[in-house]
Order: structure tokens, then sequence, then C-alpha cells
């Protein structure tokens, strides 16, 4: 935890009022101490998750079916990479190093989103990644457009033009194999079964169970809760798996048309709790490949800090 | 003020302001960090001229970067009624001298 500070409460009070007229805060500046420590820590896990999502997805690109598909895929995973460079752009002027941020990750010492620690063991998982993990993404990113923090809701803007493609790509994936051969289908099917639990988790846990939510919602540090955000997500994809005729994995899910929303059986938070803490399935690998990639490339920072001393 | 006052090693980072089409201005789309400004360039046209249109990129140290400070929006603000600069304040005008033509 970080020590509490003591906010002057005039200034507090000031700050407080313009984000409740809808005002957005710049980097230069003055912010409380812990809506600054809550940004960066939101805008250096989504940075993480982009470095660490492009790996799975990386895993697919000597293994993709065609030609156009592997070009799809080189296209999708170097924009997520390039979100990357946005966002620790964005939270290094928040006061943490760069370097720092991304030993950090190396060591394991910060946090990278639930979905990222899965396996993606075929083509399917390509598909099932790219719209329902995309798309879950799109709803949370979506929403924090309209974030207090002004330059992280100005990098979501592009962020969200270019997820709106991998979304619209990974439907093109899903259709095609969800309209292919039965063993294309029994594949798909696999897949989504593999990824509901963590799916329905990524939205993190329910808004009873966290503890900053209502600071986070008052700050427009979050736009909306968890729960809304899963909710909207239902909406949004249910259909897509029942219109080709997939089996949703949660026999539990249904329409509650009283209260206008899905109802479904709880997962497992147990697991949640796990993987986030760098307990998952390919935790370990994932970072063990990260921090290959990373020694396999110290020649390219090398020779640009050779380059910078020549120059 | 200086931007550079908040950016960690400032004068490695450099905003990148991208020209859509030459009847445009170039606009500021977002930074990268890179040794010079050649590397700036290449590293600036990999992550922002990939997808969108282009015709011509500049990259500018945020060292070299003097701003207004954002508390200071207020002064863009014209402290007396200045409607008289704009067009849409001369409508009526417009509505008699397109009559007399006959429109």
């Amino acid at each position: 935890m970080e020590p509490q500070v003591q906010e002057d409460p005039e200034r507090l009070a000031e700050f407080e009022a313009r984000i409740a007229r809808g005002e957005r805060i710049e980097a230069t500046e003055w912010m409380p101490a812990q809506y600054r420590a809550e940004c960066l820590r939101l805008i250096q896990m989504h940075a993480n998750s982009e470095i660490m999502g492009a790996l799975p997805e990386r895993e697919w690109i000597p293994r993709a079916p065609t030609l156009a598909r592997k070009m799809q895929l080189v296209a999708k995973v170097q924009d997520e990479v390039g979100h990357g460079q946005l966002l620790y752009r964005v939270a290094e002027d928040l006061g943490k190093p760069r370097r720092q941020m991304l030993e950090d990750l190396l060591a394991g010492r910060s946090k990278f989103h639930n979905v990222f620690h899965y396996p993606a063991e075929t083509w399917a998982d390509v598909a099932v990644i790219q719209v329902f993990v995309d798309g879950a993404a799109m709803q949370t990113q979506g929403s924090l457009r309209a974030c207090s923090y002004a330059p992280y809701a100005r990098v979501l803007k592009r962020i969200c033009y270019e997820e709106d493609f991998h979304i619209r790509l990974g439907i093109d994936n899903f259709k095609a194999l969800a309209e292919g051969t039965p063993r294309q289908r029994a594949m798909l099917q696999d897949a989504l079964d593999r990824w509901w639990t963590p799916i329905m988790h990524f939205f993190g846990p329910h808004d009873t169970d966290s503890p900053h939510l209502r600071t986070m919602m008052r700050w427009r540090i979050k736009v909306k809760t968890n729960d809304e955000l899963r909710q909207q997500f239902l909406r949004q994809f249910v259909p897509l798996i029942q219109e080709y005729g997939l089996r949703v994995p949660d026999p539990g899910l249904r329409w509650d048309e009283a209260r206008g929303e899905y109802v479904y059986t709880e997962p497992d938070w147990e697991e949640f709790r796990h993987v986030i803490r760098g307990e998952g399935p390919k935790s370990q690998q994932r970072l063990a490949l990260r921090n290959a990639v990373w020694r396999r490339h110290a020649w390219v920072r090398e020779a640009l800090e050779r380059w910078s001393a020549a120059a | 003020m200086k931007l550079a006052a908040v950016v960690p090693e400032a004068e490695r980072v450099y905003a990148v302001f991208r020209q859509e089409t030459k009847s445009e201005a170039h606009v500021h789309v977002g930074d990268v960090h890179a040794p010079d400004p050649r590397m700036a360039l290449v590293l600036a046209k990999e992550q922002f001229a990939r997808r969108d249109p282009c015709v011509s990129l500049w990259v500018v140290p945020y060292t070299a970067i003097e701003a207004t400070a954002p508390e200071d929006a207020e002064m863009f603000q014209p402290a007396t009624d200045k409607s008289y600069r704009f067009g849409g304040s001369y409508r009526e005008q417009q509505r008699v001298y397109g009559r007399r033509r006959g429109a």
C-alpha cells in the first residue's frame, strides 16, 4: 500500500469540484497523491497487458493457417505493442521511470491482465481472444475515453480505433471457424469453453468486493463499474455465440427480463485471485519468454545508446 | 511553462506531428522515445503512419516546447463580447442583402 498522504483539504475540494464539473486533468497540474497513484497503477497495468497480451497471439504467427491470416495477425500484434509504447509514455509522466516499469514487469513485480496468464492452445483460441478478450477490453477502454485523466483519455481514442479493427478481424476468424467443418466448429467450441471463466473474470470482482470503487468513480478514474461492464459485454457478445449455434459455456446463463440483465453462474473467484498474483497456468512461461526476448534484443537498445552517444 | 518539466529524459522524448493531407496542418498525435531526431522520425513513421494517412511528419524534442499552463485556459476567453468577429453575427444583413438581389 502507498502511504496515506494528508492532502490540503482546500486544494482537494477544489480538485474534486473540477472533476465534478467534468474537467480533465493534465500531467502538469496538481493532483492528489492517491489520484496520481491510482492513475499510474491503472495505466501501467494496461501497458503491461498490451505487451503481455501480444505474446499468446505472437505464438500463432508462424502457425497461422494462411498467408492472409498471418499478415493480419502480424498487424494486430504490432498494434498491441504500439499501444504499450503509447501507454508507458503516458504513465511515465505520472512519476515512475519507464525503465523501472519495464523492469518491474520482467521481474514479475507488477501485474498484467488475468486473461494473458492462460494458454492459446489452438488456432480457435486466437479467434476467441480477438473477439471476446479484445471485445471485453473495448468495453472498459471505450468507457475510459471519458475518464478524468486527459493524457490517458487521448491515447485511448487511438487505441480503441485500432481495437475496433481487432474485433472485426476476430469476428471474421470466428465466423470462418463457426461456419466451417464439424472439426473446426468443435475446435471453436472447445476454445470458447476454456476461455469462458477467464473472460467472466476479465472485468474484475463484483462491485461490492471492490474497496476503492467509490473514490475511483468519484474521481472518474473509473467510468463504469465492473458489474456494469460485464453486463454490457454479455449483452453484446452472448448473441454472437448463439447466432452461430454454438453453446454458451455457462448452462446457468439466462436473460432476466425483469432485471434487464443476464444472470450467470459465479465464476471461481479464487482462481482469479491466484491468476492475477502470477500463479496462472502460463504466468511464469510468459514472463520467461518476455525476459528472453528482452535479453535477445539488448543489442537494439545498446545500438540506440551508441547512436545517441555518437550524435 | 516548460512541458519538459514533467517529462522524464525530455530531451529523448519527441512530440510527433502528422500531416494527413497537404491541405491540413500538422497535428500532434503522440510521442516517441528516441536518441536523436532522425531515429525519432523512423519510429514515428512506424508508430503513427503505418495505418493513418500521412504526407509529412514533424518531430520536436519536448525540451523545445514552451506552453501555456493548463490553468491559463481562461485567458483565451474574450473579456468582452466579441461576437462582431464572427460571420454568424451578420445574418440580418445577409438576409436583407440577399432579398435585394432576389434570392
